[in-house]
Order: structure tokens, then sequence, then C-alpha cells
């Protein structure tokens, strides 16, 4: 994760100055918990259980990344839940073919999900439906087909070791494979959004898609790229789930749409679009991953989970997420 | 244009539907085993009923061009709640359908306050009010179970004088008692006029938050009365997160098909009432081709991108590209 953050060449008092709100409100809730998780279990602030944290929250990092993307531009990507399933479920199915299936099995998956992510940007970008509607419908349509492609049963494939070893494995001693690639591609999202045109483009386009456009940028293009981004990454963590857990499973993702959304605007980037730093999106994921864990520990059943999700969301949002005013 | 013709085209997203609806029932009926019985309209009209009054929900909120997501939500949880309260003497089954009803208005009231005075994307908040709704519904029923007050349920879902399915009366009934009230008071064109353009309908002091507050407070009562339903449909009470987020799904793809503007401003209940009623009928006619149900996510999930996807056709009319960033 420090990877990321030194990412930005910034002296300290410029990064107090820049420091969203939003952002050092998210950390601080994050220190609230661990003071409080803490209290309630001294293991709390071992370092295996930190760890064990950030790996299970690098799984969300992976599919908030994508998710931030489309948010950026102002739009929201709702078939994270079948895009996540597409991905673990595909990959797993590839693995059935043989060594070469064994190979591509990753990539395969990783492409379902591109393909879901294509069929929402050209929804979006070239039939300007409301990025919330067609996405709704991809996700159905990628859910029917996963339903009759596994016959309505829970799918028999597992995954390949290539999975399981991104998923569980440890490259570097002590640092799973698992945190390693979320800081990958986290270091590569910082680095697109704030050194290339592209990323230029979609805080661009996020703001006012009609100056962008005037400016000469190709604006339908770049939303049909970060929808295409987002179904890949989404995809891409459906293919770490399925390694961690060895084989993949119908009802995967849904547990990812609440909380990528939620990790994206409770660190400070603007659900109209426009606004928001990659550092937020961390400190997001970080302190839903937290919360979670902390709600498993107090075993909280999962109807208090539900409500204390939906209301933490809506505190947060109500405290620095309100639209202006006027209009 | 002549006042008819005017009347027509503002009322043509309606007629397509109707029309949607007339012929894919007629497909449906004519290959019906059973044939046009009272029986398989009985059945057919209490199975569309439920996202009718879903539907309407999301109608209310989406003329103001806001989107409610938690409408699956508010169903579930008034349907775990009814199968505990809707029971026993009549007195105090009325007592429970009016706290189910309360409850829903209460839901729905909660939206709007944290949308319009709260001031938060529609979409997010109504996400996270849905977390919050499905949660109690799972503390009110963890498990599938309960009952309600069959003698009310049975005439609910029966027929009358032995034709007319008594849930198509209630459906009626209620768009008269909710829908034509609101869409002719001031509220409701205020609704219609914050859709269009929020902007001039501000300038024009036209009463927006009042009129969008009720808009949402309504759809909370409508989507308690669809959980009503479902309970004396199914006799039981379950807090199904699958389900749930279905008739939210069902109920915007109701809602494009009715005619209803995503944008705001344009269509009517009544047309995402038949809107839903025809998606129904699609869904149902894979039974009636002897179709593999397991072809039915996908075949709703299809049908469902070619309505969206329709919409699209307004592009060609284009002349200006900037107006594609509307």
């Amino acid at each position: 994760m420090s990877d990321t953050t030194r990412e930005q060449p910034m002296t300290p008092p410029k990064l107090l100055r820049r420091l969203d709100p939003a952002i050092s409100t998210a950390f601080a809730c994050i220190i609230l918990l661990l003071v409080i998780g803490s209290f309630y279990s001294t293991s709390f602030l071992s370092p295996e259980y930190l760890l064990q944290q950030l790996k299970v929250a690098s799984f969300l990092g992976v599919i908030a990344t994508g998710m931030m993307i489309v948010i950026l531009l102002g739009q929201i990507d709702l078939s994270v839940p079948w895009s996540v399933a597409v991905g673990g479920m595909m990959a797993c199915a590839a693995a059935a073919y043989g060594p070469a299936g064994e190979i591509l099995a990753i990539p395969f998956g990783i492409l379902c999900g591109m393909v879901i992510g294509l069929a929402n940007g050209i929804g979006v970008a070239y039939l300007r439906i409301p990025s919330m509607i067609i996405t709704l419908a991809t996700n159905a349509v990628a859910q029917g087909l996963m339903v009759v492609y596994t016959g309505g049963f829970s799918p028999q494939d597992s995954a390949t070791s290539a999975m399981r070893y991104l998923a569980t494995g440890f490259l570097l001693p002590g640092v799973p494979n698992a945190v390693l690639i979320w800081a990958i591609v986290g270091a590569a999202a910082v680095f697109v959004l704030t050194r290339t045109t592209f990323g230029r483009s979609v805080y661009g386009i996020g703001n006012r898609e009609r100056a962008a456009y005037l400016s000469g940028i190709n604006t339908r293009r770049i939303v049909l790229i970060a929808f295409v981004v987002s179904g890949a990454l989404s995809a891409f963590g459906g293919v770490l789930l399925a390694g961690y857990a060895s084989k993949a499973a119908q009802s995967m993702g849904d547990t990812y749409l609440l909380p990528s959304i939620a990790a994206v605007v409770l660190g400070g980037t603007s659900i109209l679009g426009g606004r928001g730093s990659y550092l937020g999106t961390v400190a997001g994921v970080i302190l839903i991953t937290l919360l979670q864990s902390i709600l498993s520990v107090m075993q909280m059943p999962e109807a208090g989970r539900q409500i204390i999700y939906g209301v933490v969301i809506i505190a947060m949002l109500l405290l620095y997420g309100r639209s202006p005013a006027n209009r | 244009m002549s006042e008819w013709r005017y009347g027509l085209n503002e009322q043509r997203g309606t007629l397509m539907a109707v029309g949607i609806f007339l012929v894919m029932f007629v497909i449906y009926v004519s290959n019906h085993p059973a044939g046009l019985t009272a029986n398989v309209v009985q059945t057919a009209s209490n199975k569309g009923v439920l996202l009718a009054f879903v539907a309407m929900a999301q109608t209310l909120v989406v003329i103001t061009a806001g989107i409610d997501l938690s409408v699956g939500m508010i169903f579930i949880l008034t349907n775990a709640l009814a199968s505990w309260l809707v029971l026993g003497t009549p007195l105090e089954t009325a007592f429970g359908v009016f706290a189910v009803l309360a409850t829903g208005l209460a839901c729905g009231a909660l939206n709007g306050l944290i949308v319009i005075y709260g001031r938060l994307q529609p979409i997010v908040a109504t996400i996270a009010t849905g977390a919050v709704f499905f949660g109690i519904a799972l503390l009110l029923r963890p498990f599938p179970g309960g009952s309600v007050n069959e003698d009310l349920a049975d005439m609910m879902t029966g027929r009358i004088f032995g034709v007319i399915p008594s849930s198509l009366v209630a459906l009626v009934a209620i768009v008269l008692l909710i829908w034509v009230p609101f869409s002719r008071s001031v509220l409701g064109r205020a609704a219609y006029a914050s859709g269009s353009s929020e902007v001039a309908a501000y300038m024009s002091g036209v009463p927006i938050r009042r009129a969008k507050f009720m808009a949402y407070t309504l759809s909370g009562l409508l989507a308690s009365i669809g959980g009503l339903f479902l309970t004396f449909f199914t006799y039981t009470g379950e807090a199904a997160l699958a389900s749930g987020n279905a008739y939210t799904l069902f109920s915007i793809a109701s809602v494009v098909l009715g005619g209803v503007s995503l944008f705001g401003g344009k269509g009517s209940a009544i047309g995402a009432i038949f809107g839903a009623l025809a998606f129904r009928t699609i869904g149902d006619l894979l039974f009636v081709f002897d179709f593999d149900p397991l072809w039915q996510p996908l075949f709703q999930g299809v049908v469902l991108l070619v309505a969206v996807s329709l919409g699209a056709f307004g592009l060609f009319r284009v002349r200006n590209r900037l107006e594609w960033f509307g």
C-alpha cells in the first residue's frame, strides 16, 4: 500500500493542503476501528492479523479500482456481481480443458469480464443508455448465461494451481501475493490516472463531458475503454477469489457490489464524477474490510451487518458526499 | 397538430406498452394448453399484479428523474412484516394491513428525506437504504415462515363472480386511489416538471422538494402494497435477497417497456403497469413453448437489454452531436 502513497511526489505542506477532508476522515475512521478492535481482542493489532486483513482487502481493492475509474467518469457499474462470478467461473471452466486450458485459464476469465465491460461501454458511450440501466441489464444477461452454463447447479470445476498461487502464495517472504497484486494494480491505476492523457481525459469527462468533447477528446472511446477496464478488473477479482476459495461459486460476486461502491465513495471520490484520488479508494477499501472484520469478530448476524453497512454509508455520504445546494 | 393527435403523441409510450402486452398475451393464451379460461387469466393476473405494483412504485420516482433501487427491498421487507402482522381477527388483520402500509410509507419517506433534504445521489442512497431494509427483513424473518389471514388472502387472490380476478380489481382500485389523484394534483405536475427540467421548474416557483418527497413516499407505499400481495399469494414471509434484487431489476425493465423516460418527466404509471404485465407474459412465453426453465433468467435479461437499447433510436434524430451529452 505504502508504495501507492509514495507514488505522488508531494512535499509535506503541499500534501497537507491537498489532503481531501474525506480521505483524512476515512483514515481517522480506520484508526478508530483499530482502537475499538484492540479493546475487543488483543490480537487485533498483531501483524499477522493486519496482514490477513490486507490480504482480504486486496480482492475488494482490485474490484474497487475498476469501479473507481467508472465512477470518476460520472457513471456507475452495477454489473460487478456477475462480472466477478463470470471471471471466476470461466477461469475455472477453462482449467478443465487440459494443459492449454490451465495456462489460458486466467486470461480467459479476464477476457470474459472484458466482454461484459465492452457491452456496457458500447451501451453507455455509443448508445447513450444510462449506465446504471445498461449495467443492470448486462448483469442480468451474464447471470442468465451462467445459469444456463452450469445447469443451475454449483460449478464443479476447480481453480488452477496458478490461480491458487496468485491468491494465497508468497512471492516475497511475508507479503501475500494478493497484496502484491493489489499494489501493482493500484500503482498502475495511480500512474494511468495522474500521468497519462487517458487519466486526464477521465477526469475531464467526469467534470463535463461536453467540454471534454469540444476540447478534442474522443470521449466515447475513453468511456468505452474505462468500462472494459472495469469489467476486466472485476473478472480478475473473481479469478483471485476463485483461487482463494480454490473454486468458483454462483453468488461469489453478490457481496462485492455495495462494498466496492462504498469503498470508492467513502474515499472521497465524487459520485458525480471528476473528483477523487486513488489514495482515498485505498482508505475506503481498508475501512470497509476492517468494518466487515470487526462485525464478524463480534459475531454480528448477516441482518445486522447489512443494516450497519447501509447506515455507515449514508452517514459518511451525508458528512461529505452532498451535492451543492443551488443548482 | 390537431388536439387529438397531440394527445395521442403524448400517450404514445403507454399505447405502445398496451400494444406489446396485447400481442404477447394473445400469443401466450393461444399457445397455452388450456386456452383462455378464467383460471389462466387469474394466474397470469396474480403474477403480473405483483410486478405491476412495484413498477408503479418505480415510475413515481423515475418521473422525477430519480431512481429507486430499494423498491425490491421495501417489497421484501413488507412481505416479511405482513407474515407477522396480517393475522387473527378481522380487527387485528386490518391493523396489520395498516401497519404494513405505514411501514412502506415510512421507508419511502426515508428515501425521500435522504435524497432530497440530504442531497445525496438517488442511486447510491437507495442502494444503501435497500441494504438497511433488507437487513430489517432478515431480522424479521431469518428463515422463511409465518402465515397470513387466509380468508383475506383467498379473497384477494380469487375471482369475483367467478370471472374477474380480484387482484386485477385491486390494481385498478389502487390506480384510481393513488395514481390518478397524484398525477392530476399540483404536486404531481410539479413532479413531472422537476423531472423534465429541474432548473426551469425551480425558476417557475414549482414546489420541487415537496413533489419529489411525495413521489418517493408514495413509491414506498406502492411497494408495500406489492409486498402485501406477495404475502397473500405465498401465505408466507421470506427475506430473499435474490427475489428483492430481481423485482428491482424487473421494475426498471417494466418502466422502460412502459414508455416511461428514465431521464424523467415523461410517461405514466398506466404505461408501467402494462409494461410489467407484458414483461411477465414474455417471461411466461417460455413455459408455453416448453423451453427449459433454466433459460428464463437469460431470456429475461435479453428482453431487458433489448428494451433499454430501444431508447437509443432517439440518437438518429439528433442533429447536433453536442446533444449526445445532454
